[in-house]
């Protein structure tokens, strides 16, 4: 029994699917005959990308109604299950809404989950993936050996997003059931923070910054070279922590993967967390005092020195230029 | 108040970690100690029992051999008493196995208004814990909390999202995850340490719990070693290093 039914827990933002739900449709497609999307909300134009990208039926859950996503989803999920349609694996995005909702239906399915992989394979009815553990330096690989659904949540950038795979997928509704004792949580406001610029995740540049700015106001140099290099700026998880920027900043394990094809670390010192969410940059420029810090073992260009002085001296050559 | 937090005692992440070769399993036989994503969680039931004018804050945890140096730290930091769950046959145990223990453990601690967890452990890392807590409950929850108060016997919570945050009411009894640097956990004091000495500690068994089946359905097949990056050439700066990296953008064509 190889894998002949997939969900992929599907997100969509301002009317498109997210670039991490496409991936992991393509992936799911390369494994499996059927393929189904379970979508958070309305579809709406995005079940056309969907199908593109894989998705033959696209479950919809309609709005939430101010319900957090991962119980009602979870909910919702089941219910299609028990109506029948019962997946072989159900795939999630490694984020705060994946997360959630795999947890609430690990418990109702009582199945077991696997998180934090970049890799699922089939070997007869073996099912398996790939984590990597101890900063990306070894990968284990686990194989679920209990009753399907498998359910197993996949990092950023995983796989690579294909469309052409064929025609809209066929909205399906999956309303959330009665919630019960569950259900006391509701959403009262939204708050989004602006940004403008070009996307983190998506930055061909990411300039990032880190303990050894100092102080708060000297992130204002991490933002300007970011402008300079037409890129994102980006941070730390202790910076974050600090208050010093908000966390859509953070690169890292619980926060963003980039990959872009430069990536400098200023005055970053290369915590495994950190590490885990820019080591698939192309080329990485690391700037820090001490020349002890691990940043420099995965730095093609790393510079021994203060940031405080390195950064202006940068961005006033690089303004010089245009 | 009455608030429950979850804490994790893990090897010291400043020491590289290692696997067991026989089990797979990561090595936990040395001295463990409070998870720091864990603190954030003790201070904030800490303040919100404050702020609730009376009540206590107590904790679980489940470790391998009998270890409560981490569940001290919390203790001297002013939780009241503590249910370590120690039992061989959980090593190795997956998350789900790990939530049913937990919120078994709940129990034995009585009437509870808030359970508190950090978002993930720093050792581990999936970060489903809470939530299936919750599940397993019956509980409503609110995950990646980085503010939480409790107004009128509502729980008020700034939920941390993807594009910003969302304000979220909860009725209570309710799970909540918080984010590190939801607050600044306090330094145990001196006579906070004397007094956990001698704070209650109960340490049971899952089956002291009623958790009988305690099997997961996952097994580590392999464990290979990733392809590692090479490190590139490392200069220090004479004032005019930024010429290098201008250099290295150009080459790039980024600019």
């Amino acid at each position: 029994m190889a894998l002949d039914n997939i969900w992929v827990f599907s997100q969509v933002a301002d009317g498109q699917p997210t670039t991490g739900t496409l991936e992991l449709l393509t992936k799911a497609r390369s494994l499996s005959a059927q393929v189904s999307a379970f979508v958070a909300g309305e579809p709406g134009d995005a079940a056309s990308v969907l199908g593109d990208h894989g998705a033959a039926k696209v479950y919809a859950t309609g709005d939430l109604a101010g319900a957090l996503p991962g119980v009602a989803v979870a909910a919702a999920m089941q219910a299609v299950i028990d109506q029948g349609d019962t997946p072989d694996l159900i795939m999630f995005p490694q984020n705060y809404e994946g997360r959630d909702v795999m947890a609430r239906l690990s418990v109702k399915l009582d199945r077991t989950v696997l998180t934090n992989s970049t890799d699922v394979s089939v070997d007869g009815d073996a099912v398996s993936v790939d984590t990597p553990i101890f900063g990306g330096a070894k990968i284990v690989t686990s194989t679920f050996t209990g009753e399907r659904p498998f359910l197993a949540a996949f990092r950023p950038k995983s796989f690579v997003a294909e469309g052409g795979a064929g025609a809209a997928g066929e909205v399906i509704a999956a309303p959330v059931p009665d919630l019960g004792s569950t259900g006391g949580a509701t959403v009262t406001a939204v708050h989004v923070e602006e940004t403008s610029g070009p996307k983190l995740d998506e930055a061909a540049v990411v300039v990032s910054g880190g303990r050894g700015l100092g102080e708060a106001d000297k992130f204002a140099l991490i933002e300007d070279l970011a402008k300079a290099l037409k890129g994102a700026p980006g941070a730390s998880r202790a910076i974050v922590d600090a208050g010093w920027v908000p966390y859509s900043y953070q690169v890292g394990q619980t926060g963003k993967v980039v990959k872009p094809t430069v990536y400098i670390a200023a005055g970053i010192s290369g915590a495994t967390q950190h590490m885990v969410g820019m080591k698939g940059s192309k080329n990485i420029i690391a700037i820090n005092k001490d020349k002890e810090a691990p940043i420099f073992g995965v730095a093609d260009l790393g510079i021994v020195g203060d940031v405080h002085k390195v950064l202006p001296q940068l961005l006033e050559a690089l303004q010089s230029r245009s | 108040m009455n608030v429950i937090v979850c804490v994790k005692q893990i090897p010291d992440p400043a020491l590289p970690g290692e696997l067991d070769p026989s089990t797979n399993n990561l090595k936990r036989d040395g001295k463990l100690i409070l998870d720091e994503s864990d603190s954030y969680g003790v201070e904030m039931a800490l303040q919100l029992v404050t702020a609730a004018g009376g009540g206590e804050v107590s904790l679980v945890s489940m470790a391998p051999n009998d270890e409560t140096s981490g569940l001290r730290t919390a203790l001297a930091m002013g939780a009241a008493k503590a249910v370590l769950v120690s039992d061989a046959s959980l090593a190795g145990a997956d998350a789900l196995t790990t939530a049913k223990v937990l919120a078994a453990a709940t129990k034995r601690l009585g009437d509870v208004d808030l359970i508190i967890a950090g978002t993930e452990s720093s050792d581990g890392y999936t970060g489903t814990v809470p939530e299936q807590i919750a599940e397993v409950l019956g509980l409503p929850s609110v995950t990646f909390a980085k503010t939480v108060a409790v107004e009128g016997g509502v729980l008020k919570v700034d939920r941390q999202t993807e594009a910003g945050y969302d304000e979220v009411t909860c009725s209570l009894p309710a799970v909540v995850s918080v984010t590190a640097g939801v607050v600044e956990p306090r330094y145990p004091s001196f006579k906070g340490i004397m007094a956990a000495k001698s704070k209650p500690l109960e340490t049971v068994t899952a089956a002291d719990l009623g958790v009988e089946s305690v099997s997961w359905s996952q097994q580590i097949t392999t464990v290979t070693d990733a392809p590692a990056r090479e490190a590139g050439e490392v200069i220090e700066d004479d004032g005019e290093a930024f010429n290098k990296i201008v250099q290295f953008l150009d080459n790039l064509k980024v600019i």
